[in-house]
């Protein structure tokens, strides 16, 4: 190759990568997503349509709350609780409340769980949708409070409460009142449970932490989705404490399936007709055991 | 007692002085009656100056004394007739945990609690008072057989946390914990939670879903160590001491934020100077509680937990 050649290349190249004024207008951002596992590239919008998962390697892309709620319930059917509950700051905590501020603008949510009651294939459930994209949807007492707040309603109106969990686990900012939502959350359950109302548990990324020690892994049911990150302990905790190596699918769905933690790994595009099976093999009368 | 701690050692230096004084007077027949005296009003003044103001992170320092009582100790000196039962059917017996049924002003009582070790040796054998799911779900196991029974059920937490393990998470920690979290809630007979030393996260929890919860002066009880907090707050776990105080984790704290009933005071210094001294401090307390509780039937004892954790939280509307 001569010099003459290598810097026709090098002119050539540097007309594709700078686009011009229209070109860029022509592509707005996030036409495109390209999947973090295999690199495909895919038209955002088909992305939507097959409920943010990669056809190539099916690899599930973290959901909003919005998003699951459209992707879940019958079209309208959702309606919000709660939205007005407001964290405040218990221990002070320098730039708390400006962090909490700025992830409530970026999502749209007033903390990282969308509470409320809609419908599947036209029967009610009340679902409790955690938002991982709000401060790693790690639990305060917002969150504890609106999830209770939900099963309380579910008990009431003898529906199946589902909770959708991803989250970090217990927000440290909010030192012990984050570990007491913890047992908020659980005695408003052993209540429903009590009715004899069912309790669906969904497992997607992450759920570790005080979520996974607490609401996440006693559903009746206990579903997660493929691949979802779930556990109690870090991985870098744990391999700082065993000082061993772990698994590459320690503390997967499939890890957990195989050691008798979960009931099943349902792909995202069967979560609704799963959850229509299910809660039509539990529309029977509500009896009182309590 | 042997390990002197830092916020300590003003008094042990003074302690030190009014010995060397009082040596000195035996063997040089020379009368410092007076400055001994006064040295050892001077020591009284300091200790109650010291100990009576304890920083958190002073606290911190005296609930991981490893001389502090641990809960076998306390059953030796609360409980009579105890026997210990082991294991949860299903896997193994986790010694992080001891349970067993004893008596209380004569009556029949189940009492489970966290056990760290007081050596090297016992403390591998106990897994420094670190739980594997097989330990929550002994407790559980004993739980329900203390509610088939109609007997009260007395818990003592005192750990770091359960275990961060490989093995504990094979076998589900999660469910572990959780699981005691909801059965808890639905238990028959009156549930007290005494936190005597560490009160570490979800480990602890799993212990403590009660109808009271006590705490001894210098215990804890947070959501994280020190040194967890500061290193996810702020990466670095050098800064425990201001994460102690930032996480509010003491007794006092937990009062405040109505979490905990009672604060059990504890002897002058923390409660390893003096074990016996301390558990009859506890008893009261049992005593006080154990009496206000049987007034409840099983369905207002289920109700008072569920009032009791479902006000927790701190937001506004």
């Amino acid at each position: 190759m001569s010099i003459r050649e290598l810097f026709k290349k090098k002119s050539k190249e540097e007309n594709h990568t700078i686009p011009s004024m229209k070109s860029k207008n022509d592509v707005p951002e996030g036409i495109m997503t390209k999947c973090p596992e295999c690199k495909f590239v895919i038209l955002t919008k088909d992305l939507m349509k097959n409920a943010k998962v990669c056809p190539e390697c099916q690899h599930h892309y973290k959901m909003t709350a919005q998003e699951r709620i459209e992707h879940l319930l019958d079209a309208e059917s959702f309606e919000s609780m709660d939205d007005h509950l407001k964290t405040e700051n218990p221990l002070d905590f320098p730039s708390y409340t400006e962090k909490v501020q700025a992830d409530s603008e970026a999502t749209g949510l007033n903390e990282a769980v969308l509470t409320g009651v809609g419908t599947i294939q036209g029967k009610q459930v009340a679902v409790a949708i955690m938002d991982a994209h709000f401060r790693m949807g790690s639990m305060g007492s917002v969150v504890g409070e609106k999830i209770t707040r939900t099963v309380e309603k579910a008990t009431q109106l003898g529906i199946p409460m589902l909770i959708f969990s991803a989250s970090g686990g217990a927000r440290m900012q909010e030192g012990v009142l984050s570990l007491m939502q913890m047992a908020k959350v659980s005695v408003a359950l052993k209540r429903h449970a009590n009715k004899g109302l069912l309790f669906v548990s969904i497992m997607t990324y992450p759920t570790t932490g005080g979520v996974s020690a607490s609401f996440a892994s006693v559903g009746d049911i206990n579903l997660a989705e493929p691949k979802a990150l779930i556990g109690f302990a870090g991985r870098r905790v744990i391999e700082q404490t065993v000082r061993e190596k772990l698994p590459e699918d320690f503390q997967t769905a499939e890890f957990l399936l195989s050691h008798g933690q979960v009931d099943a790994v349902v792909h995202r595009c069967d979560m609704v007709d799963v959850m229509d099976r299910i809660i039509k093999l539990h529309a029977g009368k509500e009896t009182d055991r309590a | 007692m042997s390990k002197t701690l830092a916020f300590e050692e003003p008094i042990v230096k003074l302690r030190e002085k009014i010995s060397e004084l009082e040596e000195y007077t035996t063997v040089n027949d020379v009368d410092l009656s007076t400055e001994i005296v006064n040295l050892k009003s001077r020591l009284a003044k300091l200790e109650k100056d010291i100990y009576e103001n304890m920083e958190p992170w002073d606290r911190v320092q005296v609930a991981r004394h490893p001389m502090r009582p641990t809960t076998t100790d306390y059953i030796q000196y609360l409980f009579e007739d105890f026997i210990e039962l082991h294991g949860d059917r299903n896997f193994g017996d986790d010694e992080a945990i001891v349970g067993g049924i004893a008596s209380f002003d004569q009556m029949p009582i189940t009492v489970i609690g966290h056990q760290r070790g007081k050596d090297t040796k016992e403390n591998v054998r106990r897994n420094f008072g670190m739980p594997h799911p097989e330990g929550y779900r002994k407790a559980l196991r004993l739980m329900k057989q203390a509610e088939k029974f109609n007997r009260p059920i007395i818990c003592f937490i005192d750990t770091k946390g359960a275990y961060p393990g490989k093995a504990a998470e094979e076998r589900g920690q999660s469910e572990a914990i959780a699981r005691n979290l909801v059965e808890m809630a639905g238990l028959k007979v009156p549930v007290i939670s005494i936190v005597i030393g560490e009160g570490g996260s979800g480990g602890a929890l799993a212990l403590g879903v009660a109808n009271h919860i006590h705490m001894l002066e210098n215990s804890t009880y947070s959501v994280i160590s020190p040194e967890g907090a500061a290193s996810i707050l702020w990466k670095d776990p050098k800064l425990a001491k201001q994460a102690a105080e930032a996480m509010k984790i003491t007794a006092p704290d937990l009062k405040e934020m109505n979490i905990i009933d009672e604060i059990i005071p504890e002897v002058l210094g923390g409660a390893h100077r003096d074990a016996n001294q301390q558990a009859i401090e506890i008893r009261d307390t049992l005593r006080r509680s154990l009496k206000t509780l049987f007034e409840l039937s099983s369905e207002a004892l289920i109700d008072a937990r569920y009032e009791k954790f479902r006000n927790i939280g701190v937001f506004s509307e």
